[in-house]
């Protein structure tokens, strides 16, 4: 059995968080970079421009790239060869959510109850997600994710016999209605398959896919691009004010489900894509 | 109200002038801004969110005449710095009670995204604006922010009212007092019709 300890995953937490918040990922940056060469609107453009600005801002001074420092939404990947010592994996990934949003001086946006709403104080409970694994890895991917986006998203259970059309056109549907107070040009995560909450989760999941980087299947693939075209066709633009970048990616996750299911979900990403991963 | 040609931070069309408003706004004020014209505003404005417009029960605790909303909440201030990051949150959340707002004078508010019908009439009846900042380049704002002071329900936490004084702080008016809407127009210029 190979040993971890609690200290040492609340440290990397910990880091992980304050990266995600001040350090927008490369490929979000290569994604922003393409669509300021391909925006049509002078206005969509300055926009860019200032989505740019603000994260090279962010990263020299090391300030949050959005005052939503979101909520933490962690996926592990536990070897079945690892031991954790002093801790369990909960707190230790609790702990460091804690000290990263206190060190980092960012905002705390989480609530103890939907509706009675006291605020925790340090943005915790995370959301975590666990798939233990052959091996003896251990990997974090962690997502900071801001509330106008995630409010946009939506799942739909559609019969069997739904065509792919009618899924694009839901897909759209939720893209167009989502408009300009999710913070477009928007990354699009889409669950198919599994059941009724499994499709969220694949739509979650899609967003962890580096951009750009297209499915590994053919068809899903091309689909990918398809939608990602036909999104940036619907005129929304940057912040909604009109432009042809109205999503950076659209990432579409797969998976069996039932004779009498077609679960689909869509998750709304902001372009403030705050992920970051980390092997220990 | 003066307006300069230069200096231009968004570009909207090559006819847009930049205009600069410091609130008290009066009726005249907010007359002169059409949707698509860059502001920069200098001086107060105020920072509320949800859990404030549902404290506020349709009576402020601070007078709304002539002045700025902005929909928003800052991420703490880092030692010896004035605020933390700052941007807009999604405005719709407001929409149910900013008819009140209007009503007592208020002429100004800054988010991201677009209101309701109900909003927009009632900017139209009492002569109000409604202005956008992107979202998520909350660093970059908070350079224009000058000074920063909670002034009303410090135990909502993050969500507190907001004294902010700005400077020349960058807007867009994405909804104007005669109802022309940006994002309608913005849409529809580049929207492919072919698309469905």
């Amino acid at each position: 059995m190979r040993e971890i300890s609690a200290k040492k995953i609340i440290e990397t937490v910990k880091d992980l968080c304050i990266a995600a918040n001040t350090e927008l990922p490369e490929d979000v940056l290569a994604a922003l970079n393409t669509a300021l060469k391909n925006e049509e609107s002078p206005l969509g453009r300055e926009i860019l421009r200032q989505i740019i600005r603000n994260a090279a801002i962010a990263r020299e001074e090391k300030l949050p790239l959005c005052q939503d420092t979101g909520l933490a939404v962690v996926f592990v990947e536990l070897g079945e060869e690892v031991r954790l010592a002093g801790g369990s994996l909960a707190e230790a990934i609790n702990e460091g959510v804690s000290r990263g949003y206190r060190e980092g001086f960012f905002r705390k946006s989480v609530v103890a109850d939907p509706l009675l709403r006291e605020n925790t104080g340090d943005n915790t409970p995370a959301i975590i997600h666990t798939t233990v694994v052959p091996g003896d890895k251990f990997k974090i991917q962690l997502m900071c994710k801001g509330g106008g986006a995630e409010n946009r998203s939506v799942i739909r259970m559609f019969k069997p016999t739904s065509t792919k059309e009618e899924i694009e056109k839901f897909i759209l549907g939720t893209i167009e209605e989502a408009g300009p107070g999710a913070c477009p040009p928007l990354i699009v995560g889409v669950g198919l398959g599994g059941n009724f909450e499994t499709a969220p989760l694949l739509a979650k999941q899609a967003l962890l896919r580096p951009l750009g980087k297209r499915h590994s299947a053919p068809d899903t693939a091309k689909w990918e691009k398809e939608l990602l075209a036909k999104a940036n066709r619907l005129g929304i633009g940057p912040m909604g004010l009109g432009g042809t970048t109205t999503a950076l990616a659209v990432q579409i996750e797969r998976r069996p489900c039932h004779i009498s299911s077609l679960p689909a979900a869509v998750n709304i990403e902001c372009h403030a894509h705050r992920c970051k991963e980390i092997i220990l | 109200m003066k307006s300069e040609k230069r200096n231009s931070k968004f570009e909207v069309n090559s006819n847009s002038k930049i205009k600069k408003i410091q609130p008290p706004l009066t009726d005249k004020d907010v007359a002169g801004l059409k949707a698509g014209d860059e502001v920069l505003i200098s001086g107060k404005i105020y920072a509320a969110r949800d859990a404030a417009h549902r404290a506020f029960g349709g009576k402020p605790p601070f007078d709304l005449k002539g002045q700025i909303l902005f929909y928003a909440s800052p991420t703490p201030a880092k030692p010896g710095a004035v605020i933390g990051s700052l941007g807009p949150t999604t405005s719709s959340r407001m929409d149910a009670f900013t008819p009140d707002l209007l009503k007592l004078g208020l002429k100004a508010m800054i988010g991201k995204g677009e209101r309701s019908k109900e909003v927009v009439a009632a900017m139209k009846k009492h002569k109000a604006v409604y202005l956008v900042v992107p979202g998520g380049v909350a660093a970059l704002l908070s350079k224009y922010i000058k000074k920063a002071s909670v002034i009303a329900y410090p135990e909502l936490g993050p969500e507190a009212v907001l004294e902010l004084e700005v400077l020349d702080f960058p807007a867009i008016v994405a909804i104007d007092a005669k109802g022309n809407d940006l994002f309608a127009i913005g849409k529809q210029r580049y929207a492919d019709q072919n698309n469905k």
